[in-house]
C-alpha cells in the first residue's frame, strides 16, 4: 500500500468553518438571545409600560431571582448532571439564614451573648459589632447548602448513584428539614442587623437592582472560571466524554463534587436574596424552582446531555422566561396561561437546536 | 522497510508474561521484545490474549507471572498512570476524545498550560494551539488546533489521539484497532501517522484485525493464539498466507 508522504501540510481539502457557523452564531444561546430581541421590540408595540424605568427595574429584579441559581444549575448540566433539588435549597439556606439572625439577636439566647446586648433603656438590643451577625447568619446560611451540596456529590461522584435520583431525594429531604426546624410556619429576619440585611437583598444602587449587580459579577466569574481555567475545561470536558477525561488523568470525581457543591451554593445565595425581598422564609418558598430554573437554563442553550452551555444563555433563558411572565400581565392575559406558553418555549428552543443542527 | 538493529536494547521486554483470572489461564509465559522506532503489529483472533496483553503493559492488570522491563529497568505498574509516568500511551480505540472541545483542548486534556496571574491560574490558549499546531505539522495532519473535533473526520480525530501521546514525548505508543470503523482515506491517513512517529523513534504496538495494514506498516507481526505466542516473525519473512493460518490454528507454529 502506498503511504501519502507530502511533505507540507495543505488545508486545501479541509472546509474552513465560517464565522456564522460556529461560536454563539451557531448556538442555542445565539438564536434564543435573537428571539429575546424580537419579543422586546415586540412589547415596546405592544405596551407603552413595558419600557417604563419601573417596569424594567421589576424585570431585572424577578429574573435575577432565579438567575443566580441558574448559574449554580448550569454548571451541573454541563457536566451531564442534574440538580433537582435548587428549590428546596433556597428554602432551607434562607431559612437557617433568618433562624440564626433572629436567635443571634435575642439575648439569652445560646451564643447571643456574644453579639448583642441590651442598651441602657433595657429594650432596645444593640450589635456588638454592626453587621457580624448578618455576616454569620449568611455564611451559616451557605454553610447549610454546603454540606448539602457536598451530600449530593458524594452520592454521585463517590456512590455512583444517579444524579437524578440523588437529587430528587435531596429535594425532599431539604423541604422535610424546612418544615421540621420552622414547626412549618417559616421564619423571619430580624434583630439589629435586619435593616442592613434588607439593604443588600431587596435594595439598589443608583437604581439598579442588588440581586442583578451580584448576578452580573458572578456570571462574569463563570465566564472566566469555564473558558480560561483547568476546572472549567474538565467541567465540559467531563460533559463531552466522561470516560475520554479519565482516561486522560482529569480528576472526575474531585470535578463533580465541585459542580454540585457550587450549584448548591448558589442556590443557597439564592435563596438569601429572595428572602430578603419576601420579609420571610415560608416554609413552602421556592417550591417547585427547581423546574422553572433547569427550564431557564435548558432555553438558554444549556444541553442536559452535558457538553454545552453558559453565564450568558442561563442570563437569556432567565430573561425570556421573566419578559413573558411581565408580557402577559401588562396585556392583561391570564396568569394560567403562563405555564402553558413557557412549556412550548422549552420544546420549541430544542426543537430549533435539532433542525438546526440537522442543516449544517 | 528497517529493522531493528540487533545490538540495540530493547524499549519493551516482556519475559515470561502469565495471567490467570481464577481458573482461566489468559496468557502464558508471552515474550516480546519491541525496539525504538520499530512498529510490531500484534495480531490474533477473539480471546487470543491481545487485549489481555495490552492491558498488562498499559497497567490496567497486573501480570501473576513474569517480568516487563522497560528502558532496561523491572517495572511494576499499579495503575495506568504509572505507565504513562515511564513512557507508555495508549491510544484506544474510541479514541478517548471529548466532541464538544476544539482539536488543542484535547491534546491537552488533563494536562493544560496555565499561566500564572497572582494567586491565580489562567488556561494559556495560545500556547496550547501554538504547540498542538506543532505536533499536527510533525504528523503531516490537516488539522486546525481551534476546531472542533465533532466536526473532524477519523483521521483527524487519530491524529489528534496521537497528537496527544507526542505531548508526553512517549516512547511506546500501542494503538487498539485504530483502523476498524473509518474509511479507506482515512485509513491511509493512520497508517502514514504511525510512520510519522516511527521516523521519531517512537515504539509502536499496532494491534488490529487488518492483515492489509499491519503489513504495510509494520516490521514485524507478533501473533497470538489461545493465550500464547505463537509467531513473532519479521514482515518480511511470512505472508499474510502464513499469518492466516496461524491466528485459525491452521499452523500450530512458526
Amino acid at each position: 500500500m502506498a503511504l501519502p508522504l507530502e511533505s507540507s501540510i495543505s488545508f486545501a481539502n479541509v472546509g474552513r468553518i465560517r464565522w456564522w457557523q460556529r461560536g454563539i452564531f451557531a448556538s442555542q444561546t445565539g438564536y434564543v438571545l435573537l428571539a429575546l430581541l424580537v419579543l422586546l421590540v415586540v412589547m415596546h408595540f405592544a405596551s407603552p409600560y413595558f419600557f417604563t424605568e419601573g417596569n424594567m427595574q421589576n424585570v431585572a429584579k424577578n429574573f435575577s431571582f432565579i438567575a443566580i441559581a441558574t448559574l449554580g444549575v448550569t454548571f451541573v448540566i454541563i457536566t451531564g448532571g442534574i440538580d433537582l433539588s435548587v428549590g428546596s435549597m433556597m428554602c432551607f439556606s434562607a431559612m437557617i439564614t433568618s433562624m440564626v439572625m433572629s436567635s443571634l439577636s435575642t439575648p439569652g439566647m445560646p451564643g447571643a451573648a456574644l453579639f448583642v446586648h441590651l442598651a441602657a433603656d433595657g429594650k432596645t438590643v444593640v450589635a456588638n459589632v454592626p453587621g457580624l451577625i448578618l455576616l454569620v447568619s449568611v455564611l451559616a446560611g451557605l454553610a447549610t447548602a454546603l454540606i448539602a451540596g457536598l451530600v449530593n456529590g458524594f452520592c454521585i461522584a463517590v456512590l455512583g448513584l444517579s444524579p437524578f435520583v440523588t437529587t430528587l431525594g435531596m429535594l425532599s429531604i431539604m423541604r422535610g428539614l424546612g418544615y421540621v426546624v420552622s414547626n412549618g410556619r417559616g421564619s423571619f429576619p430580624g434583630g439589629p442587623d435586619a435593616d442592613y440585611f434588607y439593604a443588600l437583598t431587596s435594595g439598589d444602587l443608583f437604581g439598579v437592582p442588588a440581586p442583578f449587580i451580584y448576578l452580573v459579577i458572578l456570571a462574569v466569574v463563570m465566564a472566566v472560571v469555564l473558558h480560561h481555567t483547568t476546572f472549567g475545561r474538565h467541567v465540559f470536558a467531563l460533559g463531552g466524554n466522561e470516560k475520554a477525561a479519565e482516561l486522560t488523568g482529569i480528576p472526575v470525581v474531585r470535578v463533580k463534587i465541585e459542580v454540585y457543591v457550587i450549584c448548591a451554593l448558589a442556590a443557597g445565595l439564592q435563596g438569601v436574596i429572595v428572602s430578603g425581598w419576601l420579609g420571610s422564609a415560608p416554609a413552602n418558598m421556592a417550591t417547585s424552582y427547581e423546574l422553572t430554573i433547569i427550564a431557564a437554563a435548558v432555553i438558554g442553550g444549556a444541553n442536559l446531555a452535558g457538553g454545552v452551555g453558559g453565564p450568558l444563555g442561563a442570563i437569556v433563558g432567565c430573561v425570556l422566561l421573566e419578559v413573558i411572565r411581565n408580557g402577559l400581565v401588562l396585556a392583561q392575559v391570564s396568569s394560567y396561561w403562563q405555564q402553558t406558553l413557557v412549556g412550548v418555549i422549552i420544546i420549541l428552543a430544542v426543537l430549533v437546536d435539532r433542525v438546526r443542527s440537522r442543516m449544517i | 522497510m528497517a529493522t531493528a538493529e540487533e545490538n540495540r536494547q530493547p524499549v519493551l521486554q516482556l519475559t515470561g508474561i502469565g495471567k490467570e483470572f481464577g481458573a482461566i489461564r489468559a496468557l502464558h509465559d508471552v515474550a516480546v521484545q519491541v525496539f525504538p522506532g520499530e512498529v510490531v503489529g500484534l495480531m490474533g483472533d477473539n480471546g487470543a490474549g491481545k487485549s489481555t496483553l495490552v492491558k498488562i503493559i498499559a497497567g490496567n492488570f497486573r501480570p501473576t507471572h513474569g517480568e516487563i522491563r522497560f528502558d532496561g529497568n523491572t517495572v511494576h505498574f499499579h495503575r495506568p498512570i504509572d505507565a504513562r509516568a515511564v513512557g507508555i500511551e495508549v491510544v484506544y480505540q474510541d479514541l478517548a476524545l471529548a466532541d464538544n472541545l476544539t482539536a488543542a483542548a484535547n491534546v491537552f486534556l488533563g494536562r493544560e498550560l496555565k499561566r500564572k496571574f497572582g494567586p491565580f491560574a489562567f488556561l494559556d490558549h495560545r500556547a496550547m494551539a501554538a504547540r498542538a499546531l506543532e505536533l499536527f505539522g510533525e504528523l503531516r495532519s490537516e488539522t486546525r488546533p481551534h476546531d472542533l473535533v465533532k466536526q473532524m473526520s477519523g483521521g483527524q480525530r487519530q491524529a489528534v489521539a496521537i497528537a496527544r501521546t507526542r505531548l508526553s514525548n512517549a516512547k511506546l505508543v500501542m494503538m487498539d484497532e485504530p483502523t476498524a470503523a473509518i474509511s479507506v482515506r482515512q485509513v491511509e491517513q493512520v497508517l502514514s501517522l504511525i510512520q510519522r512517529l516511527k521516523e521519531q523513534g517512537v515504539a509502536v504496538m499496532l494491534i488490529s484485525h487488518r492483515m492489509p495494514d499491519v503489513f504495510a506498516v509494520c516490521d514485524r507481526v507478533v501473533v497470538m493464539r489461545r493465550g500464547e505466542k505463537r509467531a513473532d516473525k519479521l514482515i518480511g519473512d511470512t505472508s499474510p498466507e502464513e499469518v492466516t493460518a496461524l491466528i485459525t490454528g491452521a499452523k500450530e507454529a512458526a
